[in-house]
């Protein structure tokens, strides 16, 4: 039985788990047909054409996992952001880790999609937002369908969040192939700041594949900045399904920072629905061996006098292979918008390769928009010149890379993630200096 | 301090130096002169260890030990110091950051540890008042946006930095206007000594008004075909290279 019937036939087993009667459960119901109709994506979708899941799809991944599992938080420190106090919503194989996790009720709601989908304080927010913005495609229906567990976030109006948020999802390897539905809402209202980490990690060897969907709403003159940490093992595979969908004066950031795992694929998608929006996409990724990072964003302009800034830097090392396929769409009434979009690569090896495509759909008159792409190597007189300073061959390229990184890095506002990053890419590169740049 | 003995180097199969014989003392002033495409930055480049030239026959040795076959940053890590005649922009990285980095790397290969911040930051204020080099100018970007000027300035300032016991100035003079061409000098003047050596590369003689050379080489054609004292350098400057090339020539 090949993935896609394996997991339409688990679907009665997963009512089994859940409450049938709840209207989200009609919603469920209609996802896992679309699911049916449309599958897993294929290369013959355009969106598809240079990121194949076969490879990710041939394993026999479990659905459920069996059992509930442990972990020591000494054995798993590393990967949270421990040097601030932080909210964490933690995930052990798809379930709920208590001991693992701090959640709130106290004036915001940071707590677990399934209290959120059974409770019924939550049902208004539930009604009005769940599922209203991820789209109608295979994957986000897949994940609908299977919809749980996850994080899910309310900040009511004019409340300041002090405190990051972290969302982990670890799996630790007790099925020897696991798949993943993690779904996040976050709802942020009128006036409020909220700042989010959300990473995936595997501490085994054992496939996974997570296929994650994560529905953000700011409301008028909220700020969001979100922070992806993609630095999973080589048995790990991610599809990130994000939707965020904005009101007037809102500010959503998303940085992106993949350097790791077989198979990546960010879905970002940005609908501007106000006036006086800014959406910030910026991205780092570096990556080797057979690696394979894939952005795929979407920022759609549908009010006038918006902006939207794209940034994303790609270094591909061995045979690793990248795409970009950042699509920005201005409605005719959206004038006055600013949209711009840069992608700059760098191709350390002969086998590695970038996929690069701009696509810009502008029905506006009145617009600036911009967009860039660059592909090249290591600049050779730059290379010169650092050595011939003394600067080892090693660390002069990790510092060009570095600096080739700087810009996306330097809109990171938590500065333990800017030096949790920064240490992050010091290692992919194998180098021990800490530049502070 | 520098020896080189008859060196020949190409650039993709290029021969470009064709037998250099080169010594030069501790505490000495080299200045190379020699009219365009005459070898001159293949010279510094080829001592300074860019990979690019093949070095075919020859010997460069530094204290007695050849270095030919040593990477750019061993040189470095030896005391060898070229300024670039086109320093190369590296946006991100701060002049401070990359000084920091250069000297730390440096100290390591020797086996010392980090230079303390504090000394660091004394070195630095003290080595860019020497270049007259505004204190805001240190957190750009290296070289991006730089004028001529304060490129080649910034070249001296991280010789002065690195402390170098060769140091090949590469045709430091050019886009310099006269004030720059002072300060650039009196930077260069002030960091010899007895211990140190510095070779000139110039195409022209005004450089070396402010900085005054033991010994004036002439390259052409891949060869050192003249050398004398600073007179010499008056000498091409009223007459121009003509000469040189008819005495070769014939």
């Amino acid at each position: 039985m090949d993935l896609k019937d394996k997991l339409v036939s688990s679907f009665m087993a997963f009512e089994n788990t859940v409450d049938i009667d709840a209207p989200v459960h009609d919603v469920r119901s209609e996802a896992i047909k679309t699911f049916e109709d449309e599958g897993f994506p294929s290369k013959r979708d355009e969106a598809w054409k240079y990121t194949s899941l076969n490879s990710v799809l041939k394993h026999d991944y479990s659905v459920f996992p069996k059992q509930e599992n442990a972990i020591e938080y000494s054995d798993v420190k590393k990967y949270f952001i421990y040097d601030i106090d932080t909210y964490k919503i933690v995930f052990i194989d798809g379930k709920y880790s208590s001991h693992l996790s701090q959640t709130t009720h106290d004036g915001i709601d940071v707590c677990l999609m399934s209290a959120a989908l059974s409770k019924p304080k939550y049902r208004l927010i539930i009604e009005n937002y769940f599922n209203k913005a991820a789209t109608k495609d295979g994957l986000s229906s897949l994940n609908t369908a299977f919809s749980q567990e996850g994080a899910y976030i309310h900040i009511p109006k004019n409340k300041l969040v002090e405190k990051p948020i972290q969302i982990i999802h670890f799996s630790t390897g007790n099925e020897s192939a696991l798949m993943l539905q993690p779904r996040n809402l976050i709802v942020v209202d009128e006036n409020s700041h909220v700042q989010i980490i959300e990473r995936h990690q595997s501490l085994t060897e054992n496939p996974v594949l997570t296929n994650s969907v994560t529905e953000i709403f700011t409301n008028k003159r909220a700020i969001i900045d979100y922070y992806k940490i993609q630095n999973d093992k080589q048995s790990a595979s991610l599809i990130d399904n994000t939707f965020i969908k904005q009101k007037r004066e809102s500010h959503a950031s998303v940085h992106t920072f993949s350097f790791g795992g077989q198979l990546t694929r960010n879905n970002l998608n940005f609908y501007q629905n106000g006036e006086r929006i800014d959406s910030t996409l910026k991205g780092v990724t570096i990556i080797g061996d057979k690696q394979h990072v894939d952005h795929n964003t979407l920022v759609h302009h549908i009010e006038p006098n918006c902006e939207s800034h794209q940034d994303y830097k790609g270094i591909f090392g061995d045979k690793s292979t990248g795409v970009f396929n950042g699509k920005v769409v201005v409605d005719k009434i959206a004038q006055k918008t600013n949209a711009f979009q840069a992608n700059n690569n760098i191709l350390l090896s002969d086998k590695a390769s970038i996929n690069t495509k701009p696509q810009l759909e502008i029905f506006a008159d009145d617009v600036k928009c911009s967009h860039g792409c660059t592909i090249g190597q290591l600049d050779d007189s730059a290379m010169f010149y650092m050595r011939s300073r003394g600067i080892p061959e090693k660390e002069a390229k990790a510092l060009l890379m570095f600096a080739f990184s700087n810009n996306v890095l330097d809109s990171v506002k938590i500065p333990e993630i800017k030096q949790r990053i920064t240490k992050l890419i010091a290692n992919k590169l194998g180098v021990s200096i800490g530049f502070d740049l | 301090m520098l020896k080189i003995k008859n060196l020949h180097a190409s650039v993709e199969d290029k021969a470009i130096l064709r037998g250099i014989d080169l010594e030069v003392k501790p505490g000495e002033v080299h200045a190379i002169m020699g009219p365009n495409g005459s070898g001159k930055s293949t010279l510094a480049s080829v001592v300074a260890g860019k990979e690019e030239y093949e070095v075919d026959k020859g010997e460069i040795s530094l204290d007695g030990e050849d270095i030919e076959e040593l990477s750019a940053e061993e040189r470095a890590h030896k005391g060898v110091f070229m300024s670039f005649q086109y320093p190369v922009e590296i946006p991100g990285v701060s002049v401070t950051n990359f000084m920091k980095t250069a000297i730390n790397e440096t100290r390591k290969a020797k086996g010392l540890d980090d230079m303390p911040a504090n000394e660091m930051l004394k070195m630095i204020r003290e080595k860019s008042e020497l270049l007259e080099i505004d204190r805001k100018f240190l957190s750009r970007s290296l070289n991006e946006g730089f004028s001529g000027g304060e490129k080649k300035r910034n070249e001296i300032f991280q010789m002065a930095m690195l402390e170098p016991k060769l140091a090949i100035l590469d045709e430091t003079d050019s886009g310099l206007d006269i004030d720059a061409l002072r300060i650039v000098a009196n930077g260069v003047n002030k960091l010899k000594s007895k211990d140190n050596a510095v070779i000139v590369i110039t195409h022209y003689q005004r450089l070396l008004d402010y900085i005054v050379p033991d010994y004036v080489h002439v390259l052409y054609d891949g060869r050192i075909v003249k050398s004398g004292t600073k007179e010499l350098a008056h000498e091409l400057e009223e007459k121009g290279y003509d000469w040189i090339k008819e005495e070769v020539n014939a």
